[in-house]
């Protein structure tokens, strides 16, 4: 058998799509049927339409200006939906080939040209996102105690309400509480280069509608939440509610908020953008005081520079009171701040004692050892800075150069972190001496120190090229070419770090457009459940449930601890929980099984349920995978659907039913759906 | 012959699989020993494998005041606020004395009677050399296994697994608890993440469709040209039918063992769930955050302690919980680098350097703390400002490997590191 096996399996290893593990030699034995049958048909264009098949791709006036080659037309226009937007709706393929594609990628690129008032208008439900700071707080204060105690009890009797509805309209569930947003930690309890979860104090199943411990649970006056994540989707818990007043209900707010602007805004690139950038220069929401701090970080520091330069990205970045919590840079001081005070305080005295006469010298022991609670410099910010905001961590600096960029950096901090939280730069907490960063002397004093920096920075060859490259696995592939990279970063440096022109640069590069990143990146968690909510049009009233969906998958938003932010490569996304996860959540959406979502799968397929299920499969490859769905697949959906069970035979009706909500949940659950 | 499996075809449970990948056997025309029947004979309980765990405190724990060296005096020089108090008599807000020089946080006291019972070994002073502070560098060199080296794109428990094929493995040989699959378990052998025990079910949302609603997501998964989610999606429905199996619903934990309510306690308690299903699992993996205290990480109470407290009682819980099994388990505990001897300038500590790490297991030669301390004197810390490092972590982990997994082949477990089993520390009976 052995003997059997051996040659077999080294001929194996040479088609790339096989694992070549023992374990998987059946299945690999089936993969290679399938490459052999694709070779022979691909494209895999069985219901590419027929316009789009006559014509040469060169010759389409749909692709005019674009180094579209190894792409068909329909292919190209799918392509940019996927990359430049979070997937086609119903009818966007359509649109854009009539409009040209160069000219819908212009709009795209200056997204204040194209009107987005219908989705302003859904966000209007959301009043935290047009507060400033200081009216969060003090609208959203943390609850005291005695409150904390009444609305648990309160929360409870909604909560056993709700899971009784809830039971009528979920077939399979289990007893548990939905997850919830990581409450208040300073001590945020947990990381990983996986996703935070969020996280109960009691999940046990055993014992669902036990009163919370108190301890921790009080504390965090969040009740009971489910630490695995395993809870039902649909159960919004209380803290943030429609009508909640605690805060975490403006980090509520803005998840839905998100989620509304992927999946409705025209503005699409712009939304794309967004997420890049917060991701790049990401704040954690369950640290501290940073749950006030992040509307105001992403409505006035990211957005508004989402396609501008980036040093003033950078720079924005560094003055908020979001990016100096999180990363603790509004702690950092001159270690000799306080002796320097104690003197000028003793100066301040002799002064008023002795009056006018002369300058009185400093009284205060220099040698005197720094009292316990005298602060001093934090690294942390200053490291990050220059790790994952500008050069890289390959980018060339040292441990010296850190505690350096720290020393420019003290002084910027935060006026009133509990009343309204203002960037301020306090002279006396700065450290006035020459500082030498990456070889180059910083002292142009004060707060210059720091701008002077960034400045620095922000023009370093080593940031273009770091950038670059994280712009490029965004949008091209998890590898991107080198050449790729390169000509990025020679626009980056010649155009002052033009966000805009590096977009540019990128789009009309042919590597944009080749047959290797078509379909090449796996989507995120969050780029999956908006897409497919695009893609089956759906009408979202509350986005919580797809706001707990993408957390389930693995990516809660707002929700990443370190500041690495979430990782842009397939290895961190696929593995057998987020498939699974995937996959009920194509069932639950398509299935109309979402709390405030309404999808009409029969007028988007356009069959009703008594149609052929092969029709119906037909139409939901057509509809949600552009007709592309590899050879393999639509033969495999159609054995599965001759399965009686799909279709239901009605007590009251003899016909036979196609369950469309099943198909087309299958249709989104399958593999080719789960790249862009 | 190497299958003696024969019955193995008659009891198959796998049914529905079984048609549908005996279907593709045909077509190509086959006649060797199809996988799934190797895995159907592997689902029959194997209990005497050895087992490991391996916890990654993400974001750089302080081994300082985890593994706490009251005997140098240069230890509360330096840490004016945070220090944790030399043991006394009948206190509690103190270190807890292990050998006369190190003791042990006061939090993590539910450890102290493993380590009296020869169950639990520190080794201080110990972590991966690269001189980095950066958490995804220090994290990513780690799970690599291959420190300062970027372009190793797999880790070293998989590459562990390698070297001990395992033809007939389980779905669950090797497990990573959490909704994402850690780096470590990055490579060629199977693993698989699993967030939640309780929910990993495709869940059917019109009624009586389950079986088909499972079985088309199977087959399309087991039948895409897609690399990276083929084998994914094989992974994930072999995991499920045996889980289903294994009903873990019916699980309580045992001895009185009582497991923290948080993300960590409940992964345990699910891990020790996984061990006694009996379903092949050999190794697993588990993290826990929250250590990257750069602002009042506190001493006694505080930050640390209180992530220490759900540690301790945490990894106490499941060797209760595990009783006898425990002759079988190693659990041992890393992070990417320790944190400066000094506290900085907001009571709290910066990126470091070595660390501590622990050891628990009937295998472990316990009740000692082992390395080679290097002092906390200026001249004696790294760059001047964090403990120096005099243990590799893969010393730690080799030594493991080899003695309790059986792993033959160190070196391409830790490629370019002297892998020579003289270096072993002997934290393990062999």
């Amino acid at each position: 058998m052995r003997l059997e096996e051996r040659p077999a399996s080294s001929f194996f290893q040479r088609i790339p799509a096989i694992s070549a593990t023992p374990r998987s030699f059946l299945a690999a034995i089936l993969s290679v049927t399938c490459v052999l049958s694709l070779t022979v048909e691909l494209p895999a264009s069985a219901a590419i339409p027929a316009v789009a098949k006559e014509k040469k791709p060169k010759a389409d006036p749909a692709l005019k200006g674009l180094p579209i080659t190894e792409l068909s037309p329909d292919e190209a226009i799918l392509h940019a939906l996927n990359r430049l937007a979070y997937g086609p709706r119903p009818g966007d393929v359509e649109r854009v080939q009539q409009m040209g594609l160069a000219k819908w990628i212009e709009q795209q690129l200056n997204p204040n040209s194209i009107d987005d008032r219908a989705m302003e208008a859904r966000l209007q439900d959301y009043p935290t996102l047009r507060m400033s700071t200081a009216k969060l707080i003090d609208e959203y204060p943390q609850p005291k105690q005695a409150e904390k105690q009444a609305q648990q009890v309160q929360a409870q009797a909604r909560q056993e309400r709700r899971r009784s509805d809830a039971a009528v309209i979920v077939v399979e569930k289990d007893t548990q509480n939905a997850p919830e947003q990581p409450a208040n930690s300073e001590a945020p309890a947990m990381t990983s280069a996986s996703a935070p979860q969020p996280w109960p104090d009691n999940p046990s199943a055993a014992a669902p509608m036990k009163q919370p411990a108190q301890g921790k649970a009080a504390t965090n006056g969040t009740g009971r939440r489910d630490v695995l994540g395993g809870g039902d989707p649909n159960n919004v818990p209380r803290a943030i509610a429609d009508d909640s007043k605690r805060p975490q209900r403006v980090v509520a707010e803005l998840g839905m908020a998100k989620v509304t602007r992927a999946i409705y805004s025209e503005r699409q690139l712009q939304q794309v953008m967004n997420d890049f950038w917060f991701n790049h220069f990401n704040v954690f929401a369950g640290k501290g005081e940073d749950r006030y701090y992040l509307t105001s970080y992403e409505r006035d520091v990211i957005q508004p520079h989402a396609f501008g330069k980036f040093k003033d990205l950078v720079t924005a970045t560094a003055k908020s009171p979001a990016m100096l919590f999180y990363l603790d840079n509004f702690l950092s001081v001159d270690p000799r701040a306080a002796q320097r005070q104690a003197a000028e305080r003793a100066m301040r005295q002799q002064r008023r004692r002795g009056g006018f006469g002369w300058p009185p010298r400093p009284t205060a022991n220099p040698q005197q050892p720094p009292k316990k609670n005298d602060r001093g410099l934090n690294e942390n910010y200053g490291r990050e800075l220059m790790e994952l905001h500008t050069l890289g961590v390959d980018g060339g600096y040292t441990q010296k150069d850190v505690t350096e960029v720290a020393r420019c950096f003290t002084g910027w901090t935060i006026d009133k972190p509990r009343q309204y939280a203002d960037f301020k730069f306090d002279d006396r907490l700065h450290d006035p001496d020459t500082k030498i960063v990456l070889g180059k002397k910083i002292h142009a004093g004060g707060m210059k120190d720091g701008e002077q920096l960034i400045d620095m920075l922000a023009h370093h060859p080593s940031t273009a090229k770091f950038i670059s490259t994280k712009l490029a696995r965004r949008f091209v592939s998890d590898n991107p070419p080198p050449a790729l990279v390169s000509r990025l970063a020679e626009t980056f440096q010649s155009s002052d770090g033009d966000i805009h022109a590096v977009l540019k640069t990128m789009i009309w590069s042919p590597e944009f457009w080749s047959r290797e990143s078509y379909r090449a990146k796996i989507k995120t968690p969050f780029e999956l459940v908006v897409s497919a909510v695009r893609a089956l049009g759906t009408d979202v009233d509350t986005p919580m449930p797809l706001v707990q969906w993408v957390a389930r998958i693995g990516e809660p938003l707002y929700q990443c601890q370190p500041p690495t932010g979430y990782a842009d490569k397939a290895e961190a996304w696929v593995n057998t929980g987020a498939l699974l996860n995937r996959l009920n959540y194509s069932l639950a959406l398509a299935g109309n099984k979402m709390r405030g979502a309404r999808t009409d799968v029969t007028s988007l397929l356009g069959v009703d349920s008594s149609a052929d299920p092969k029709t119906a499969l037909d139409r939901a490859v057509r509809v949600f995978l552009g007709g592309q769905a590899g050879p393999t697949t639509v033969e495999t959906l159609e054995k599965q659907l001759d399965n009686p069970q799909v279709l239901q035979a009605k007590l009251d009706d003899p016909r036979k039913q196609v369950d469309l909500g099943v198909v087309a949940g299958l249709v989104l659950g399958a593999p080719e759906f789960q790249r862009r | 012959m190497k299958y003696k499996c024969c019955e193995g075809v008659r009891d198959l449970r796998f049914s529905r699989r079984y048609f549908l990948k005996q279907g593709g056997v045909a077509m190509a025309g086959l006649s060797a020993m199809p996988a799934f029947l190797q895995r159907a004979v592997a689902a029959t309980p194997m209990p005497n494998k050895k087992q490991l765990v391996v916890l990654f405190q993400r974001g750089a724990a302080d081994g300082l005041n985890i593994v706490v060296p009251f005997g140098e005096s240069n230890y509360y020089r330096m840490r004016p606020t945070i220090a944790i108090p030399q043991p006394k008599r009948g206190g509690t807000d103190a270190a807890i004395d292990l050998d006369g020089f190190f003791g042990l946080h006061p939090s993590l006291a539910p450890l102290e009677p493993l380590f009296r019972k020869n169950q639990l070994a520190i080794v201080h002073a110990a972590g991966s050399p690269d001189p980095t502070r950066s958490h995804f560098d220090a994290q990513d060199f780690m799970e690599s296994g291959t420190p300062g080296l970027r372009s190793t794109e797999d880790g070293w428990l998989n590459r562990a697994l390698e070297t001990v094929p395992e033809e007939n493995a389980s779905p669950f040989r090797a497990v990573a608890m959490g909704p994402n699959l850690p780096r470590m378990l990055h490579g060629g052998a199977p693993a698989i993440a699993l967030p939640d025990l309780k929910q990993f079910k495709v869940m059917a949302q019109a009624p009586g469709t389950g079986q088909m609603v499972e079985g088309g997501f199977e087959a399309m998964y087991s039948q895409t040209v897609d690399h990276a989610l083929h084998g994914t999606g094989t992974e994930t429905f072999e995991a499920i039918d045996l889980l289903r199996k294994a009903d873990p619903a019916k699980y309580q934990p045992e001895n009185g063992a009582q497991y923290p309510t948080n993300r960590l306690g409940q992964s345990l308690q699910q891990i020790g769930q996984l061990l006694k299903a009996d379903i092949g699992v050999e190794v697993l993996f588990v993290d826990c955050g929250g250590w990257d205290n750069h602002v009042n990480e506190g001493g006694v109470q505080g930050q640390l302690s209180n992530l220490l407290k759900d540690l301790g009682q945490g990894l106490a819980a499941f060797h209760r919980d595990m009783g006898d099994r425990m002759e079988n388990i190693v659990f041992v505990t890393m992070s990417e680098f320790g944190r400066t001897a000094k506290e900085n300038g907001n009571r709290g500590t910066d990126h470091g350097h070595a660390n501590c790490m622990l050891l628990m297991g009937g295998d472990v030669q316990g009740r000692q703390v082992y390395g080679k301390w290097p002092g906390l004197n200026d001249h004696q810390l790294n760059d001047g400002r964090d403990l120096a490092l005099t243990t590799d972590f893969r010393s730690v982990v080799g030594e493991i490997l080899t003695k309790h997994l059986g792993v033959k082949g160190l070196d391409s477990v830790f490629p370019g590191f002297d892998n020579n089993p003289r270096k072993f520390l002997g934290l393990l009976r062999t």
